[in-house]
Formats: structure tokens, sequence, C-alpha cells
């Protein structure tokens, strides 16, 4: 729960803060005011972003004990380090320089100044990558051995090399970057709509066009790595993504597939594309993919969720694509005046990378299901056990009134000083 | 070399570190209001702590993610057995940060008054919580054979109420001496006679502390073995007495600094006489969690020391080049010029 609200808030952070970095090292390389103007502006969205990004992460920290006190203990000699260490070589870092960026305008030189929203920047995004290590131990747990009745490091080269991690990463960190391109353009395009300040915002909308473009490649690129990595290391995670319950050698992909809701097998299977499964899952035509027959139904993954959430994010991802492409086009030719429509597509699009990468989390962490640790922990093993029901559902209540309540104040302040436009 | 004991100090130093640095925006948090008078004094006292108390808290997250690495039992108790309690905290920490970051957003009296109250609160709630939680880790938790078995109303005893008090004026009197020389008077002089009026509370308070532990916890005991630790607590009262004379001779810059080292030597006192326990067992000592049966693994502990070796100092480093550059008071035109943030 935490885990999901914190992770509306945190990936615009990831990308907007090298956005904005960006323009302030223009105003402070060049003197011109107007990317001081954009710096500014940006800078004040980035930061309703971040205060909610950050009280989130600090509860999170907690909440493993407090839910999860079994897991904490049993992997507590192994998980810990990556989140420790993220604490110390990247939350800091944060935390510290927005303090320098929000108050230091008239006690630094310009430079400087710029130079603490890149540290925020790279900050940010390190802290992802130590959560996504940690992340990636649980999906596929290496460099440990079981030795006083829990998991002890063996290898911490390993857990910082696992390439599940890795993938992880940049698969989160590049989609967190469409998330903030896509917001970039969609205020933007809120304010050519009404030609407000059209010099200015047409200057953020191909900056924030090029830059979901990039990562919208990016993104799909390593999203074509992450799948071969789960067919290879989680393979009933895989046939839930797909929805395959045969094991074939060679496995055509399924344009119309339809699990039925008994699940025991597809209501619906059209349109079959000979080889192209075994292609997707490991770039060889004639691979065998394996079915979810082949696993007992207590180490099965919930299909149907994890089945619709990956098609709708692989659809999304194709969208984007789609749309920064002809944002870039468009932004370039000067174009943009002329079709308000595209505009106002661009506006409502703002939500879409959004449920992508929620719906990308509940691919990722239902599709473990039964697991906790792959392989090595099941679920219902890792919950507390001191704490009663009573406690987890006053504690889940409270979480979610309150998230809820901030959560709406901050979108409306958001919105509030997207619409205000920049300080001329 | 005996990781695990080296791990205890860490574990001591981030947690002394936090109360030290955070100590002070939650004093102002929670008792700032009253130094000032209206709402663009309230401006400069919530804006003194605005590039701090983000840091600060990190510290908190710090030491909650190497309980987790080093002592992994121990933060596992920890957070599930006090379940009510941290959950409070929890809350507590999120309403704070929403309230200090809110606040400048809307101009409107009625929006930073809501935000303004719900800091106070906040920060007293999240402050008497923590002393609370330490109290009961002075006093030793109702751990038997079959597990913890203690409830929140027991966490509630007189003894952690004490504690809950002592960590409240102590950084009542810590955020008010960082008022006294961040603000511009009238702010600053209101804050001078504050913090000079909560030093005898704070000294009454501490002086009964020291009976109540001597009374009803283990915690003096280390003291009595080891005399050399006595300069631990003879620290909080060098500094607490330094602290009143150098704000009387009108250097409150200074009086801050020694109130620092007062937390500091404070902090430190209990987890000398903590160890080696970090959460002892009120039942039989046997059941508590300590150094020895709840550290992680050599290779973890040895790992994680490298890693606070390298990053602590650099940590340090850089958040005291944060308070040096903000090192002068705030100005009326500063307060103007970052307008929203």
């Amino acid at each position: 729960m935490t885990a999901m609200f914190h992770f509306i808030f945190v990936p615009l952070t990831l990308g907007l803060g090298w956005l904005v970095a960006w323009f302030e090292t223009r105003y402070a390389c060049s003197g011109d005011a107007r990317y001081l103007a954009m710096a500014r502006f940006w800078g004040k969205l980035f930061l309703i972003n971040f205060a909610l990004g950050v009280v989130t992460g600090l509860t999170l920290e907690f909440q493993l004990g407090m839910n999860w006190a079994e897991y904490s203990k049993y992997v507590g000699d192994i998980f810990g380090a990556p989140l420790a260490i993220e604490a110390m070589a990247a939350f800091f870092l944060e935390s510290t320089f927005i303090g320098v960026w929000m108050f230091g305008w008239g006690r630094m030189s310009k430079k400087a100044h710029a130079a603490a929203m890149w540290v925020v920047a790279f900050a940010t995004n390190m802290s992802a990558l130590w959560i996504l290590l940690a992340n990636g131990w649980m999906q596929r747990p290496v460099g440990y051995i079981l030795r006083n009745g829990r998991a002890e490091m063996t290898d911490f080269t390993a857990l910082l090399l696992n390439p599940y991690g890795w993938i992880e990463f940049f698969h989160t960190v590049f989609s967190g970057w469409v998330i903030a391109g896509f917001f970039v353009m969609g205020v933007c395009a809120w304010h050519l709509l009404r030609k407000n300040q059209e010099d200015l915002f047409k200057r953020s909308f191909s900056a924030g066009a090029v830059f979901a473009l990039a990562s919208s490649l990016l993104v799909a690129g390593v999203g074509d790595i992450s799948g071969v990595n789960v067919a290879k290391n989680q393979p009933a995670k895989f046939a839930a993504m797909e929805s395959v319950w045969e094991t074939q050698a060679p496995a055509p992909y399924t344009l119309l597939t339809f699990p039925s809701l008994r699940g025991d097998g597809n209501a619906v299977e059209a349109l079959k594309v000979p080889y192209a499964l075994s292609l997707m899952a490991f770039h060889s035509p004639t691979a065998e993919v394996r079915g979810l027959n082949s696993f007992a139904p207590q180490d099965r993954p919930p299909v149907l969720p994890v089945f619709l959430s990956f098609r709708t994010m692989v659809a999304l991802g194709m969208l984007f694509i789609l749309l920064s492409g002809a944002a870039v086009w468009l932004s370039c030719k000067d174009l943009l005046g002329r079709y308000p429509l595209f505009l106002k597509i661009m506006l409502f699009a703002i939500p879409l990378p959004y449920l992508a990468i929620q719906l990308g989390w509940i691919v990722t962490e239902m599709g473990r299901q039964p697991w906790l640790v792959y392989g090595l922990m099941r679920t219902a093993e890792g919950v507390s056990n001191t704490v009663t029901p009573a406690q987890v559902w006053l504690s889940l209540g409270g979480f979610t009134v309150l998230y809820t309540a901030l959560g709406i104040i901050d979108v409306w302040l958001l919105a509030k000083y997207a619409r205000k436009g920049m300080e001329a | 070399m005996d990781y695990a004991k080296l791990w205890f100090v860490f574990w001591a130093v981030l947690w002394t570190g936090y109360f030290a640095l955070d100590g002070f925006d939650l004093g102002v948090g929670f008792s700032g209001w009253l130094a000032a008078a209206d709402e663009q004094e309230r401006g400069f006292v919530f804006s003194s702590i605005g590039p701090f108390w983000d840091g600060n808290e990190v510290w908190l997250v710090t030491a909650g993610g190497a309980t987790f690495a080093a002592f992994p039992p121990v933060y596992s108790g920890l957070f599930s057995w006090l379940y009510p309690a941290l959950l409070l905290i929890l809350f507590s920490l999120i309403l704070r940060g929403a309230a200090l970051e809110f606040r400048g957003k809307v101009q409107s009296a009625s929006w930073k008054g809501a935000w303004e109250f719900s800091a106070a609160f906040s920060s007293l709630s999240a402050t008497l919580l923590f002393g609370v939680l330490f109290g009961n880790l002075f006093r030793g938790l109702e751990i038997g054979p079959a597990g913890y078995s203690g409830t929140f109303a027991g966490l509630l005893n007189s003894y952690a109420l004490l504690t809950g008090l002592l960590f409240a004026v102590f950084f009542f009197f810590h955020g008010q001496l960082w008022l006294s020389f961040k603000t511009p008077d009238p702010v600053a002089g209101r804050a001078r006679r504050l913090a000079g009026g909560a030093w005898y509370a704070l000294v009454v308070l501490a002086v009964v502390f020291i009976a109540a532990s001597y009374a009803s916890t283990g915690l003096t005991g280390n003291f009595m073995v080891r005399k050399s630790l006595l300069v631990l607590p003879a620290g909080v009262a060098v500094s607490l007495v330094l602290a009143k004379i150098l704000l009387a001779r009108g250097a409150p810059g200074r009086a801050f600094i020694a109130s620092f080292t007062g937390i500091v030597f404070f902090i430190l006192t209990g987890f000398a006489g903590l160890y080696p326990d970090l959460l002892p067992s009120r039942v039989n000592p046997a059941f508590g969690l300590n150094v020895y049966n709840s550290a992680s693994s050599p290779y973890t502990l040895k790992l994680m020391a490298v890693v606070v070796a390298i990053f602590l100092p650099v940590v340090i480093c850089y958040q005291a080049w944060v308070y040096r550059l903000f090192r002068a008071p705030l100005t009326a035109e500063e307060l103007r010029q970052s307008g929203i943030y």
C-alpha cells in the first residue's frame, strides 16, 4: 500500500530532476533569463512532488519491520544491506541538497546552485538503484547461504551485480523519465492551448518531447531484455504474463487471449503467430516455453491480473513511443499550434505513464506470488506473528486515509502551480 | 576485531546523530510559534529549519536501515512488538513532513494556520513518542521465554512518560536556541527568554531522570563497573551549564552548540547504559536481544562497517557545509525571495 503510494510520487521526481537541472545549467551558462524561469517553474512542481516521495519513503523503511517481521528477521542479513546503503549513499544526498536548492538561491553562485539540482537528480536515481537491487534480490536471490536458521550474505558482489536488479532498475528509472516527459508535455499543452507564454512553454515542450521519446525507446528496449530475463529466471511468472498453459517448443504468440475465470486455462485463444513467443522469451525461434500446467497449482501466480496488467502495459508502452515521436516531430517543425487536438491528447495523456508503471509493479510483484523471495520463502511465512489482524487493518485504514488526503492536496497544489505559469 | 561491538557503537552514533540534529527542528516545530507574534514571524520560524529538517530526518532512516542490516532481529522485534507506538510515530512524521512542505504553498491565513497547527501537534507527538520509546528501551521490555508479551498501555509507564517529557523539554530548549541566532529580532529575543526559562525545567527533569533511572532500570550498572564511562553523563552536565552561561552572555549560537553536545552526551549515556543489550528484557536478562544473539553474520557486519566508514564522514562533511552555507540569520528580504519555498 505505502509502496504503491510511494511509487505514485517518486517516478516523476526520477526524471523531472534531470530536466530542471538541464534548464538551470543552460541559464547558468548563458545567463538567458528564460531558462531561469523554466528551471524555477518546473523546480517548484518537482518540490511539491518530492515532499510526499520523501515522507512515504521514510515510512516504508519501517513498515517492513512492522508488518513483515519474520521476513525481516530471516533475510535481514542480506536484504538490509542495500537498504542501509541506500539511506547512507543516496537518501542523505538528495534530502540535503534539495534543501540547498530550495533555500540557496541567494546564497551561492548560479553554477553551484545548478550543480545542487544535478546532485539531487543523480541521488534520486541512485536511490532507485539500491531499492531495486533489494527488490531484484527478492526476485532472484543470489549470494547467500542458509545458515543459523536464516539467509546470510556470502557474496556482496553477486548482490551488486544481480542482473535482475539492474534490469529492473533501468526499466523503472526509464519509465520514470517517460512520466516526467509526458508530465512536462501535458502541462505545456495546457498552456499552449491557451496561448500563455508560448515561447517558454514551446521550449519546455520540445525538451520534454525529446526526453520522453528517448526514454520510451529505452524502456521498450530494456523491457525486451527484461522479458528474456523473466522467462529464464521465473518461468511461472512469464507463463502467467502471457497466459500460456501448455509447454511448447517452438511456442507461438497468441494475439487474442483471455484466461478463463476458473483459472485453469484460456477461454479465448486465437490468431497465433508461430515461433513468436519463443523468440520473445529466449530470442530463439525454437526454444521451449514452459506453460502453467507444468507448475503445481499452489506454485502458480494469479494469472488474470498479471496477464491483463502485462498486456495493457505493453500496449501503453507502444502508444508512448508513437505519441512522443509525433511530439518531437511537431515541435521540431513548430507545428504544435496547428494541431490543438494533439495538444489535448497530450494533456490527457499525463496519467497514462503512471498507469503503465503501476501495472508494471503488479506484474512484478503479483507475478512472483506465491513467493516473497522467489523459491526461498513464501509470502505467508513472512508476515509478523505478534501483530494482530486488527492492528494491521487499523494501520492500513489509517495510512489509506492519511495518504489519500495528502495525495489529493498534493495533486491540487501541483495543478494550482502548473496552471499559474512561469514568473515572467 | 569484534564487528558486532563496533556495530553497537555505529548504532548508537546514528541514533545520536538523529536526535542531536532533528532535535532542534522538532523543537522548533512544536514550540517555535511561541516566539512568533504574527504570520511573517512564523515565516521566519519555519524557514529557519526549511533547508535542514529533511536531511536531518534521514539520520532516522539510516538508523532504521542500519538496524535492519546489522541487527535484523532487533529491527523486526522493535517494529513489530511496539507496533502501535511506531505506527503513531510514523503518522506524526508523515503529517509533519506534509505540514512543513505545504504550509508556504498557499497564501492564506487559514491554510497556513492549519498547517502550523499540524506541524506543532505532530512534532510534539513524535518527540514524546520517541521519548516513550527510548524510556522503554532503557527500562527493558516484557520479553519472556515465549517472546514479547507487553501491551501499548504498558509502554506508557511513568518512567517512559518521564523520558518523553525530558525529550520534549530538551528539544524545546534546543529549538529555541536555534531560533535565538537564526532569526532576526524580535523573534530571536523572545526565543532567548524562552530558552532561558526552559533551562531550569530541563535541569530539574534531568536530575529526576537520573534518580529514576537509578531506581527502576539497569541503566546505571555499566557506569558502576566502568567508571570511565561517567565522562558521558558528566559531558551532559558540563554542556548544559555552558549553554546557560553562553546564552546569558549573549552568544546564542555557541549556546546552541553546547546544547547540541548536551544531547549527544545524553543519548550516548543512554546507549552506554544499555550495552550490550539493544532490546533488554525486564523479565530476565537472558531473554533480551543483545549484540551477541542478534547481530548479522560477520561478513555482512564487516561489509556494512566499510560502507559506514566511507559514507558517514562524507555525509557529515556535506551536511556541515550546508550548515555553514546557511549560517547567517534569515532576513526579511530572503524570506520574500524564497517565496513559496
